[in-house]
């Protein structure tokens, strides 16, 4: 007899394998043909078009969209690559609800956007699946340069780097490249292996090493980066996970959501995974909605997320908020963890109510009990150990202009680097901004 | 509710909306269905001499452009007139007429130029109790290229001949379908007149080449490697043939004389306008053949709803109320002044209007940090552009501006009188006048 809903504790193979396959499946299917050309038609094709401006990777939206409308989506998807390598990634996981497609004016219009990122994903797709590279190497300069974390930060840059004909190394700590693509999104907005796949389409540039299973810190020192390399470009994201500060936090059957969405990413069988039958996820943002919804697909009874202030507050967009709603998971704003619930293995969270108290947030004294088999935290990332001499700026790496660092030869960006928000398009516009600037730096220094 | 009876040149029916003679109406499959979905009026696929019929390609007839989501907005054909053999159509015509009698039933024709071969086909013809022929003097490919279509519908004493011809031999009323390629359509409208027609139709398709096949390098439709140029008729053609229903219309030399309204006929509005610019009927054909018969119900709930709102009672109060208001250039009102005016409520800031007037008209809108949009009036020459690219319906307006109000562009008074070219100082040919 297999498992249910139902079944109690944490458990796998709560749902047919038939269902976890719908359940997990791409959650906007690329658009066909005609579906993109009735897309496409919508864009106005505005003068200094607002979706441009609030693309944080300025893509020339309503070039690349007029032309797909023209029937040329290759050109379409090189518009769109000049700017973002990792376009065909951003098109899937960009909350484009709080960015191009919020600003769009038929968004302000009528409530109806363009679809600008599954137009993305449609251009970016075509010009993918025919396994063309549309860039070339600069002819080779001998200038070598490090880049820390093979996420969308170190890619972007590196790309950039090896196309002005620098020589590249990537050093990645987890044993894939991707970073958060390849082992922090939800699962259906990424199938078939997209991540994996991009990066080996990205990698055709030339000029790119990637050495997996070497972090800074463990493997390798910044100091030796300096030395060996003309330059060096942090991008290794958050390593940390804050800690919940709640009692009973060790008790089994309480974990991180990152991790818990790495196992996801990475396995080979959904039905072998296990989630809880009540499953509570303690968070606001990305993270945490994905880390509720899919437990839900995975087959758990109850799933709530609690979060310590009000919707509004909220950073996950309203968007996500609806997705999550509509798959079953239950929110209660305005709440605070206070104590993990059980012997030994987690029974029940206990909440207390909050309310805002000038700047901070205070208890109210009421509080309560949500059944709970399963606990997932997702209250925010750090940085974990950096190198010494290295400045930090609110928990990150302090940066100015481009990604500059206080080290001479070192620059960072992404999520690992202080400003901007973290998302992949942001971590992809740091990383390119930051490769313009070491090449401008080094052909400088050599002129 | 209004009455859509319509009596053109003496034939009456129950509402204006005719089809075309083309392929809709080439069998009595066809007719009978139409008639039951409503259509006032039919005029049958165009009727050649007795014999052997003609024969059509056997690749692709149609070509087409299209808009968004592939709506069709132009097509060409190269379909010649009906290949079935006469006595089939005239059987099916007599059926047809006698359990539709309400309904008007007009006979296209084409034969050869020469008096025998017209009196041989309207002898026939006249036996099927249809209410009337058109002579088609408009297809511009195929049939052409023998001499008949749009080759006589090009010579004026050509037009004139064979409608004499057809008056002679026939009692029916006769309308002569004209073709638009031409430079003047008044020349064959009068000839037609002159001839004894008692109406014209008009537009007959337009010479076209729809696309090009970038592969091939071919024109579309592409038979075996090779295009020829068909004939271009739908919504593209409308503006093209209004103004050429107007032509005749408003030239006093061919008052009277009743237009049927042809080309781009797709709602009820496109055939209120054909009427309003002195069509007494529409008939249609692209529309029916890219949606279906259906059409015609939306069409005259359209014209009877109109007609209510204006207090018209019939289709004949609206015939010709645009006509008087057709001018010449010369004679537009040049104190007439306006301004471009936008409605920052319902502009959604898109910026059209500002790329439109500053890279290719009159840098007459500003645009502002946070995307407001405003007319500078004293560059604004009322152009309108930005009006025609706003993808607003009604945020952009035309505003008059107020007589003895300083017009900020010229510095100089609106002015109340009327004023036009034909008394402007500029116009060397007032001067002389004087």
């Amino acid at each position: 007899m297999s498992n249910t809903p139902f079944t109690p504790g944490i458990a796998p193979a709560r749902l047919a394998p038939a269902t976890l396959e719908e359940n997990f499946s791409d959650l906007h299917p690329r658009l066909d043909d005609h579906e993109a050309l009735v897309a496409a038609d919508r864009c106005y094709f505005c003068h200094d078009a607002p979706c441009m401006t609030a693309c944080p990777t300025d893509i020339d939206i309503p070039l690349f969209i007029r032309q797909i409308a023209t029937g040329t989506p290759e050109a379409a998807a090189k518009t769109i690559f000049q700017q973002n390598i990792l376009g065909g990634m951003c098109a899937r996981v960009c909350p484009t609800e709080t960015l191009c497609e919020e600003v769009c004016v038929r968004e302000v219009a009528e409530g109806k956007p363009v679809e600008i990122g599954r137009l993305q994903r449609y251009a970016t797709d075509t010009l993918m699946e025919q396994g063309v590279h549309p860039f070339e190497r600069a002819a080779p300069t001998g200038r070598k340069i490090a880049v820390v974390g093979a996420g969308p930060a170190g890619l972007s840059c590196a790309h950039r780097l090896a196309m002005k004909g620098h020589d590249v190394t990537i050093f990645e700590a987890k044993p894939k490249p991707g970073g958060l693509n390849e082992y922090g999104i939800a699962y259906y907005k990424s199938v078939g292996g997209f991540a994996e796949a991009e990066v080996d389409w990205l990698l055709k540039i030339g000029g790119i090493t990637v050495e997996n299973g070497k972090a800074l810190g463990r493997d390798l020192t910044l100091g030796e980066l300096e030395n060996d390399f003309d330059a060096v470009f942090l991008g290794m994201g958050l390593a940390g996970v804050n800690a919940l500060r709640a009692n009973g936090e060790a008790k089994d059957g309480v974990a991180d959501a990152v991790g818990f969405i790495a196992d996801l990413r990475q396995a080979e069988d959904l039905a072998t995974l296990p989630v809880g039958r009540n499953v509570v996820v303690i968070g606001g943002g990305m993270t945490a909605i994905d880390a509720a919804v899919q437990s839900k697909l995975l087959g758990s009874e109850t799933v709530t997320l609690v979060y310590r202030r009000g919707r509004e507050a909220m950073p996950a967009s309203r968007f996500e908020q609806d997705l999550a709603a509509s798959k079953g998971v239950r929110f209660i704003f305005n709440v605070m963890p206070i104590e993990v619930v059980g012997n030994g293995s987690v029974t029940a969270l206990r909440c207390e109510y909050t309310r805002s108290e000038g700047k901070s947030l205070v208890g109210t004294g009421e509080t309560f009990d949500i059944p709970a088999d399963q606990v997932l935290k997702a209250i925010g990332q750090t940085l974990g150990e950096m190198p010494e001499g290295l400045d930090l700026a609110g928990g990150k790496i302090a940066v100015t202009g481009a990604g500059r660092t206080n080290l001479a030869k070192v620059w960072a960006g992404g999520d690992c680097a202080a400003g901007g928000e973290d998302l992949t398009v942001t971590a992809v516009a740091e990383g390119r901004d930051a490769a313009e600037d070491i090449h401008a730096m080094l052909t400088e220094a050599a002129g | 509710m209004a009455d859509l009876t319509t009596t053109f040149c003496g034939i009456t029916s129950p509402n204006p909306f005719w089809l075309a003679s083309a392929p809709p109406t080439d069998k009595e499959y066809n007719v009978r269905r139409a008639f039951e979905a409503g259509w006032g009026g039919v005029v049958w696929k165009t009727l050649g001499e007795a014999g052997p019929p003609v024969v059509n390609v056997n690749g692709p007839r149609y070509g087409a452009i299209w808009g968004a989501d592939r709506r069709l907005l132009g097509l060409n054909n190269i379909e010649l007139i009906t290949d079935r053999p006469l006595e089939v159509n005239l059987e099916e015509m007599t059926r047809v007429k006698k359990d539709y009698p309400d309904r008007a039933l007009i006979a296209s024709l084409m034969v050869p130029v020469n008096e025998d071969s017209w009196k041989a086909i309207l002898d026939r013809v006249i036996e099927t109790g249809c209410d009337g022929v058109e002579l088609n003097f408009g297809c511009p490919h195929g049939m052409s290229e023998r001499g008949m279509g749009s080759a006589v519908g090009q010579v004026p004493e050509y037009v004139q001949q064979v409608t004499e011809w057809c008056k002679k031999h026939s009692d029916l009323p006769v309308i002569v379908k004209l073709t638009p390629n031409i430079t003047d359509i008044r020349k064959p409208a009068q000839a037609a007149k002159d001839g004894g027609a008692d109406a014209v139709s008009l537009i007959n398709t337009i010479n076209s080449i729809t696309s090009v096949d970038l592969d091939l390098f071919a024109p579309e439709p592409t038979i075996d490697g090779k295009g020829a140029h068909g004939g271009y008729c739908g919504p593209a053609v409308k503006p093209i043939a209004l103004n050429m229903v107007a032509e005749i219309t408003r030239t006093p030399s061919l008052a009277g004389l009743p237009v049927s309204g042809i080309g781009g006929v797709t709602t009820w509005k496109d055939a209120a306008e054909f009427i309003a610019l002195g069509a007494g009927n529409v008939q249609v054909c692209t529309a029916a053949m890219t949606y279906g018969f259906k059409i015609v119900q939306e069409m005259i709930s359209g014209l009877s709803q109109y007609l209510d709102e204006k207090g018209m009672s019939s289709v004949d109060e609206l015939v010709g109320r645009a006509v008087p208001n057709l001018s010449d250039w010369q004679h537009l009102n040049l104190n007439y002044v306006t301004k471009a005016r936008i409605d920052q409520e319902a502009c959604i800031k898109c910026g059209r209007c500002y790329a439109a007037c500053e890279d290719t008209s009159h840098q007459a809108i500003s645009m502002s940090e946070d995307r407001t949009f405003e007319v500078i009036d004293a560059e604004c020459v009322a152009c309108n552009l930005c009006v025609n690219v706003c993808p607003v319906e009604g945020c952009i307006t035309m505003e008059r501006m107020e007589p003895g109000t300083t017009d900020p562009r010229t510095g100089k008074v609106v002015e109340e009188e009327y004023a036009n070219w034909t008394t402007h100082p500029n116009n060397p040919g007032s001067c002389a006048a004087e």
